[in-house]
């Protein structure tokens, strides 16, 4: 994190950063080649979700079902009956509200190992407004059974989850970001399933965060230093099943716990960790997400206006530790 | 003999709803004969290997109907006929809806409609990748088809030429509340069907050669739909074409003389 905390307030941070859904498409790639089980199902979406070399490669593989996510939820179950690994790439918003039931039902219920990739996750969309804007996706998807939710924070994590996605055989939802983030994980260790690192230690209060808004802690917690507050920094890359054990750790050991996602507050990954906190080690919270239809605006814009970023996690740091 | 079978599944069907005085009474007796020409004459399936990975895919994408597939499934020898007298009772795998993950030969979980053909467009396209050639058969509901979701999984099994997909229609004009026509008119159906790209046959749902010709006619390069006009409580008079035994139990008198009527 060499990068001054002040330059990432305002997203997509520009220097020093990596796309997550070129790393998701050039694992997939990797992995389609040595195992023919893997499939590609989209919805008209084959370039938003970079899977053009896919489909130049495999393009009996590429199952494009057109403008018809109910459908392309559907088929991604038929084929994983029929003994293939189907990735579902689909802009997340879609995937995940059109398809609810789908996900629910065929997928989930039937304990079919369909790969569900959220593309352009969270803010994504920015301008183009809240219908384009997935963020009730973690919200939705935490409620249903035997489906885990796992939202990589940079491209090394990305490459490893779909890996883990692969040998898994358990229907799971990989949230794949969209706009470039600075790298937080280290090549060698970077994702296991159903944990949660501690990417920085700390005494007074804890950050927890996933997916895009990592790095953002990160920034906070430079910027909590500068002030002589330690803050420890908790990359959560599994939302479900939830690493309690971490999260109770920083209940007991720190004075409080923010929270930041970018997703509604209501039952997303704040909604997670007040879960096991409130059982185990009752502390202070602050839930930082996104709160109501966003006004109009590009992806930094929004992002800095719900206060997802280094001064607005610093702030709410600074209400419990102060 | 497809005969004698069905008359046995619809007498399983009266006895299970009676135990556990819950079921679909009315589609269950429609859609028999279409289960038991499939399960006894036409799919390639072995209760001794349920996940044999080139059996044939059945789908019942009108899930409520379990207890006319659990009574074909028991007969066949996937689950014992005794356990039938569990169905929806607590703790019992035989759920009002089918269940993949508990009954052997249930391939998915339906009972939210619209969900089996698309399902099975999924099954049909892995037969094909995967060369295996198995066949896939989606029975759903006439009312059901008021779901989108259906017509997007008829557009994508039209457009790539699903020949080795069968998806059967118990066209039995009667939907939970009203009769299909007056409540969202499915008419003309077969022309659907042939517009999204599918070869359409028109026949008696209760009429086993006519079923059996249809489901193993050669093919056409195209899904192939079938249109199976029946009677929603077919073989028991008081039942036959009338919309308030959508999911009605029947009183222990009326048990025994559906009975008697099924044993003629």
């Amino acid at each position: 994190m060499n990068a001054p905390a002040a330059s990432l307030a305002t997203a997509p941070a520009k220097a020093e950063s990596f796309d997550c859904r070129q790393a998701f498409a050039d694992e997939l790639m990797t992995i389609a080649k040595a195992d023919p089980r893997i499939v590609a199902v989209c919805n008209d979406s084959v370039g938003s979700s970079n899977l053009n070399a896919f489909q130049k490669a495999f393009p009996d593989r590429l199952i494009n079902v057109g403008i018809a996510e109910q459908n392309m939820v559907g088929v991604a179950a038929g084929l994983a009956n029929g003994g293939f690994v189907p990735f579902v790439c689909c802009a997340s918003p879609f995937l995940t509200g059109r398809a609810l039931e789908q996900i629910k039902a065929d997928v989930a219920y039937n304990n079919y190992h369909v790969v569900l990739c959220g593309m352009s996750p969270g803010m994504s969309y920015g301008e183009l407004g809240p219908t384009h804007h997935s963020i009730e996706d973690l919200s939705w998807l935490r409620a249903i059974t035997d489906l885990s939710i796992v939202v990589p924070a940079d491209p090394n994590q990305t490459r490893a989850a779909v890996r883990w996605a692969v040998d898994s055989g358990l229907p799971s939802f990989l949230r794949i970001g969209r706009f470039k983030v600075p790298s937080v994980s280290t090549e060698g260790d970077a994702f296991a399933y159903g944990r949660v690192d501690r990417i920085r230690d700390g005494s007074d209060v804890t950050l927890v965060a996933t997916g895009v808004m990592v790095s953002r802690a990160l920034a906070a917690a430079e910027l909590l230093g500068a002030r002589g507050i330690s803050a420890r920094v908790l990359n959560v890359s599994t939302i479900k099943p939830l690493d309690e054990a971490e999260i109770i750790a920083a209940a007991r050991e720190t004075r409080g716990i923010v929270t930041a996602e970018e997703a509604m507050v209501e039952g997303g990954l704040g909604a997670a960790v007040s879960q096991v906190v409130v059982r185990h080690a009752p502390v202070l919270m602050r839930l930082l997400g996104v709160r109501g239809f966003a006004p109009t605006g590009d992806t930094g814009f929004l992002l800095d206006h719900f206060g997802l970023n280094a001064e607005g996690i610093a702030a709410a740091a600074l209400e419990i530790a102060g | 003999m497809l005969a004698d079978i069905a008359r046995a599944v619809r007498r399983s069907v009266v006895r299970t709803i009676d135990a556990a005085r819950a079921g679909h009474i009315g589609g269950d007796l429609s859609v028999t004969d279409i289960l038991t020409t499939l399960f006894f004459s036409v799919l390639d399936v072995d209760a001794a290997a349920p996940l044999k990975p080139e059996r044939d895919r059945f789908i019942l994408s009108k899930g409520h109907c379990a207890a006319a597939l659990y009574s074909v499934l028991a007969l066949r020898g996937f689950i014992p006929e005794e356990e039938l007298a569990t169905f929806m009772q607590p703790l019992s795998r035989l759920n009002g809806h089918p269940n993949r993950r508990k009954i052997p030969g249930v391939e998915a979980n339906t009972g939210p409609l619209g969900h089996g053909l698309p399902i099975g467009v999924g099954s049909a396209v892995a037969s094909k990748l995967s060369g295996t050639g198995w066949r896939t058969f989606v029975v759903l509901g006439d009312g059901e088809l008021q779901e989108g979701s259906n017509w997007e999984a008829a557009m994508a099994a039209g457009h790539r030429k699903l020949d080795n997909l069968c998806a059967i229609v118990d066209r039995n004009r009667l939907q939970q509340g009203a009769r299909t026509e007056d409540t969202n008119a499915l008419d003309p159906l077969a022309d659907k069907w042939t517009s999204f790209g599918w070869e359409t046959i028109e026949l008696d749902g209760h009429d086993h050669a006519a079923l059996h010709a249809a489901f193993t006619a050669p093919s056409a390069g195209k899904p192939r739909a079938i249109i199976a006009n029946t009677l929603k409580g077919k073989g028991v008079s008081f039942i036959e074409d009338r919309v308030e035994w959508h999911h009605k139990v029947p009183s222990a008198e009326q048990v025994v003389i559906a009975l008697e009527e099924l044993s003629a």
